[in-house]
Formats: structure tokens, sequence, C-alpha cells
């Protein structure tokens, strides 16, 4: 069968504007949906969905929300650990102060609190840009580490500072093992996935991207700045706010503030830039990247009989990913998602190349 | 030339226009009105504050002095945004596209003034959103088709050549359906071919749409075949206004021309 788009005319912009317009291209994900749904459940193993699969889920919900900020608005942010604690506390604030709240309009609420805050620390973006702009977020992570280690109330006055998640039971079920959790999660970032791809394909994601590329040229059509910058901002926030708050209720279960620093912050900036910036599925591949990479540098050199301390290896990873960031900033700055393109490119005319 | 339209009544005056960034006097005393449906030329050396006066039309430069009445009615310090919504469009001198987006996307983006579909229904993607894009890119299509790029729509227009640029950067004005266009240099840098398309697709715009246009041009042949009135424009202060062959032999002009030393 060969990636074609050959034959496959297209009658009507309807069609044409399709989010799949190309047949293998739906194909494909179907498969990987079906994959996903149905062939995964059905064997994977409780350590890869522990380690790998729920978390990678998680993080490419963020890293989405996140790219939807830095690589379509060209706006930085350096605060995505904040905002994914601000999702993550308002979570546990609604869960515990009102029990009866439907869980999954909990994440909704945690996410749309997450906006005001996101919106809030993107003001400045207003007026100031690049570096600036970067520092600027980087004080919402310094602002949210002190808020929710020191203020007591937030942490429902537990002595250790450490809060535990309660269970995530909705529609008359629990939902606690890791095949459940996994679907939910799956659920939760397909959707959004789909709800990112609309976005970037309608009036605001290119406004968005409009803001990114050209600022004045932009205005000068009709785009408010302020507008296009603060929604921005605000879906952003509302993804990674969500993100945020699974990661602690699904993946951690029981998190202090230190799990959502600075480092955090830092990684979801690796992975989009290592994904690609301003791709859905790059977020995804990034996402990927960094929650395979540091386990397969811990077995790997095990697999090949070679010593290596968990040290060494994690020193390892600190190397690697400089070096990745490097190359694609300097060599391709769409990350492995533009990889992935030009390798489809290349399937789509071989074995005819011309 | 142009017989089927019928010039009108004034939409754009400009009253003693003053603009200086630090010391330099950008704009000096510049007063001059364009009316309906004409192709009004702003001419003159570089630097002279052709661009500038492009940019407080709209609303990118504040002026320090004077005012501007569009449409009849006297406007305020405003924003470009607020500029556009009231029907002016623009190209750039130095080319101003977005070029991470396709052609398509920089045309669809002119339209944005004309989407009203909330941000849930865009998260969707369904009825209203769906028949809204689809609409527009009908009208969009219609001005590939105007423009003759329809092989290069989905193209990031980052790839394209730069006399492509130019064409693109022209469509994603007309997007906007503009009463007002302003045109910073369209056929700078071009070969002569690019020229003549160029120029075919400003008289067919100023024709069959009725366009106004706010042309700055250096090619004196292009301005003078195409253009109703002319104002020249030197050191920040008018020399000159008025048809092509009055200003011609204008002899301010003509000195400005030549470089004789002020
Ligand atoms: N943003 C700006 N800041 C400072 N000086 C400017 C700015 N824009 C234009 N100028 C100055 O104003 C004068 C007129 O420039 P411009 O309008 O670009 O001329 P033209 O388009 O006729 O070549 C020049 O001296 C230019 O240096
Ligand atoms: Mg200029």
């Amino acid at each position: 069968m060969f990636y074609r788009e050959n034959g496959q005319f297209k009658t009507s912009y309807a069609e044409d504007q399709a989010l799949l317009s190309i047949r293998q291209d739906r194909w494909f994900i179907w498969l990987v949906l079906v994959v996903a749904f149905v062939v995964v459940p059905l064997f994977a193993s409780e350590y890869l969905f522990k380690a790998i699969l729920i978390p990678f889920l998680i993080l490419a919900l963020a890293a989405i929300g996140l790219n939807l900020l830095v690589g379509y608005c060209g706006q930085i942010s350096l605060g995505t650990g904040a905002f994914m604690m601000v999702g993550a506390y308002s979570a546990y604030n609604l869960a515990v102060r009102v029990p009866d709240l439907n869980i999954l309009l909990v994440f909704v609420l945690a996410g749309l609190i997450t906006t005001v805050a996101g919106m809030l620390f993107g003001i400045p973006s207003l007026r100031i840009k690049g570096l600036y702009l970067a520092v600027a977020t980087l004080a919402a992570q310094f602002f949210m580490d002190w808020l929710f280690s020191r203020v007591k109330w937030f942490t429902n006055d537990s002595p250790s500072g450490s809060v535990t998640a309660p269970a995530i039971t909705f529609f008359g079920a629990t939902w606690d093992s890791p095949t459940e959790k996994y679907l939910l999660v799956l659920a939760i970032a397909v959707l959004f996935a789909l709800i990112a791809k609309n976005l970037v394909r309608s009036n605001i994601g290119r406004s968005w991207m409009a803001t990114r590329d050209m600022d004045v040229a932009a205005e000068i059509i009709g785009i408010r700045p302020v507008y296009a910058k603060l929604s921005a901002f605000a879906v952003s926030s509302f993804f990674v706010g969500i993100a945020g708050a699974l990661w602690a209720f699904v993946h951690l279960g029981s998190w202090e503030p230190l799990a959502f620093d600075i480092n955090r912050s830092f990684s979801m900036i690796f992975m989009v830039i290592i994904g690609g910036l301003g791709s859905i599925l790059g977020s995804f591949l990034g996402a990927a990247f960094i929650v395979v990479l540091p386990l397969l540098l811990n077995q790997v050199p095990h697999w090949l009989g070679i010593p290596i301390s968990t040290a060494t290896a994690s020193h390892l990873e600190f190397m690697i990913f400089g070096a990745l960031i490097i190359f694609f900033l300097i060599v391709e700055p769409h990350g492995l998602a533009r990889l992935w393109a030009i390798a489809k490119e290349k399937l789509r005319i071989w074995p005819f190349p011309h | 030339m142009s017989d089927a339209r019928a010039i009108g009544e004034v939409i754009l005056a400009v009253e003693s226009i003053s603009l200086a960034f630090g010391g330099v006097q950008a704009l000096s005393n510049i007063s001059f009105d364009v009316r309906e449906h004409e192709i009004r030329a702003i001419i003159g050396p570089n630097g002279a504050g052709k661009s500038s006066m492009l940019n407080v039309i709209n609303g990118v430069y504040h002026p320090q002095q004077g005012t501007i009445h569009f449409k009849g009615e006297k406007r305020h310090r405003m924003e470009p945004h607020k500029v556009a919504s009231q029907g002016v469009a623009r190209t750039f001198q130095n080319i101003a596209l977005f070029k991470g987006m396709s052609v398509l996307d920089n045309l669809m983006t002119g339209r944005n003034l004309m989407m009203k579909t909330g941000i849930l229904s865009q998260a969707l993607y369904w009825g209203a959103t769906q028949r809204e894009e689809l609409k527009h890119r009908e009208r969009v299509e219609e001005i590939i088709d105007f423009l003759e790029i329809q092989s290069i729509r989905k193209t990031p227009v980052g790839r394209l050549p730069y006399g492509l640029q130019k064409r693109v950067e022209l469509g994603r004005a007309l997007a906007a359906e503009p009463t007002l266009l302003l045109l910073d240099e369209p056929m700078a840098g071009m070969n002569v071919e690019e020229k003549q398309d160029m120029c075919r697709f400003v008289l067919d715009v100023n024709e069959e749409f009725g366009t106004t246009i706010v042309l700055i041009e250096h090619d004196m042949g292009v301005v003078m075949d195409i253009s109703d009135r002319v104002v020249v424009l030197d050191y920040g202060k008018k020399i000159g206004d008025g048809v092509p062959d009055e200003v011609r032999s204008n002899q301010a002009v003509i000195d400005a021309y030549l470089g004789v030393q002020h």
C-alpha cells in the first residue's frame, strides 16, 4: 500500500478542510486509536501503564497546552510547572472540600481556575516579549512554589505538606486499576488533542499564529493583540491545569509542591522543542521521548552488559537533552514532528523521487 | 482609462499632520485628501516620509499634530485593529506576511474581523464554525483565482519567492474586503513582468470592487499611468499635489527627483 493522495480528488472545500484529508492518514489515526483503546489494555503490563503510558499521556496533554502558547502563539512560558501545580491543588481542594462533586467536573473546574491564573501571569505579555516575558513567567513558578508550600489552607493543614488525592470515582465506579486509569487519561488526552487541532485550524488559532509570525501585521489586519495573547494564555493554562490535576490524582496519588517545581517547567519546554513547536503531533512525540529516554538509558546498558550507575544514567540524560535541544533549536526548530513530516513527504513520492 | 468607476466624495482627509521621532521630523504639516474610488499615489525620494504617512493613517504611529477624517467622521487616536475594523487594509514595504502559515491561512486571517463564532464553537468545529470557515473559504478562493495563485494555496508563504509573496500580501489585504487599501511599494524589487501583473491587479481591484487605493510607488512610469492624483513628499514636507501631468511639470518635484541641493 502506497502513501499517496493521487486519485483522491476533493470535490468540495469542506472535504479539503477536513481534519485528515488524506485517506492514509485517516486510516493511520484509526489504527492508532484502536491499538490505544483496545489492544493496549488487553496486553500491556502494569509497569507499562504506570511507568510509561500514563505519564506519557498526561505530559502530552500538558505539552499540547504549552505548545498552543509557545509554538502557536509565540509567547514564551517558563511557568508550566506552576500552572500544573495550580491545577493539582485546585482539584485537590475542590475534591476534598466538596466531596459530592463529580471528579470530571473537578478536573474541568481545576482547569478553569488555572485559566484565570494563567491569564493573570499572561498580562505582562501585552508589554514585553522574549527573554523578559520568560522571566516574568518564571515569577509564576516562584510565586506558586511559595503559595502552596507556605499557605497551609491549600494543603488542608497537612502537617507534612504532602497531600493525597481521594480515589477517582464516577459513573458509580472507582477508577483505580492501572488499566482504568490509563483509559481515563487516554480518553481525556485524545479529546483535548482534538480540541487543540480544531482551535488551531479556526479563526482563533490563525490569530495566534499571526501574532507569533508578525504581530504588527496581525494587528493591522484587525487582530486585537490583547485578545490573541490572553486567549492563548487562557486556553494553554486550561490544558496545563487539567494535566496538572491528572498528574496529581492519577499518576502521583500523593504529592508536594516539589513535584511541580522548576524542573517540571523546564522539562515541559524541552518536550515541545524536541517534539516540535507548533505541532500537536509533536507534543505527543516530545512527551514520549522525555518519558522513554530515561528508562532506555537505565535499561539499554543492562541489556548490553555494560555496568552503568543510576547517577551516570541521569547525567547522560541531561547531556542528551542538552545536545538535542541545541540540535533542534539550530537545525530543526520544528522538532520530531517535522522529521516525521519529511519522512511522510519522502514516502509520498517513493519510489519515484521527483 | 477608468471611466467605469465614478470618483466620489472625499473619503479620507488628513490635515496638518506632523510626526517626529526624537529629533527626526518625519512629517511636517502634511494635508491631502483621498476621494472615493480613486487611486491616489504618494511619491518622493527615500526617507521622504511616505511609509510614515501610511503608518499614521493606519494607527501604527500617532502624530503629534493634525487630524484625520475618515468617511466623514473625525478620527481620534485609534489603534491599528480599530482602523482595520473601519475598512482599512494594507501591504508593507518589507513584506509582513505570516511566514509559518500557508497562503490559504494568510488569506483566511485577512477575514478575521468577519468571523463571529465563539471559542467553544471553534473548539468543537461543529455547526456554526464549520459553516463560517466554509463560507469564508469560498470568498478566499475567489481571491486566489483572481490573483492566479491556485497552485500555491497550501504552501507556507516563507517558502515562496519574493514576487509571489508580494502578491499573497495583496491577497491578504483584499480578503478583508477593505474600502480603503494602502499599498506600500507593491512593485518594489519586481521584474518587469511581475510589475505588469501587479499593475493589472491593482487596476482590477480598483475597477471591479471600487476599492479606494493609496499607493506608494517609485516607478514613475507606473505612477503616472495608473494614478488619478499624486502627492509628492520630500524630507517630510509636501512639495506637490495634483493630477500626474501637473506633478510632472512641477519644478519643486523635478528638483527633488534630480537631487537639487536644499
Ligand atoms: N519607527 C521609526 N523610528 C525612528 N525613525 C523613523 C521611524 N520610522 C520612520 N523613521 C524616520 O522617518 C523618516 C521617514 O521614513 P519613511 O516614512 O520610512 O520614509 P519613506 O517611506 O518615504 O522612504 C526617515 O528619516 C526615517 O528614518
Ligand atoms: Mg517607505
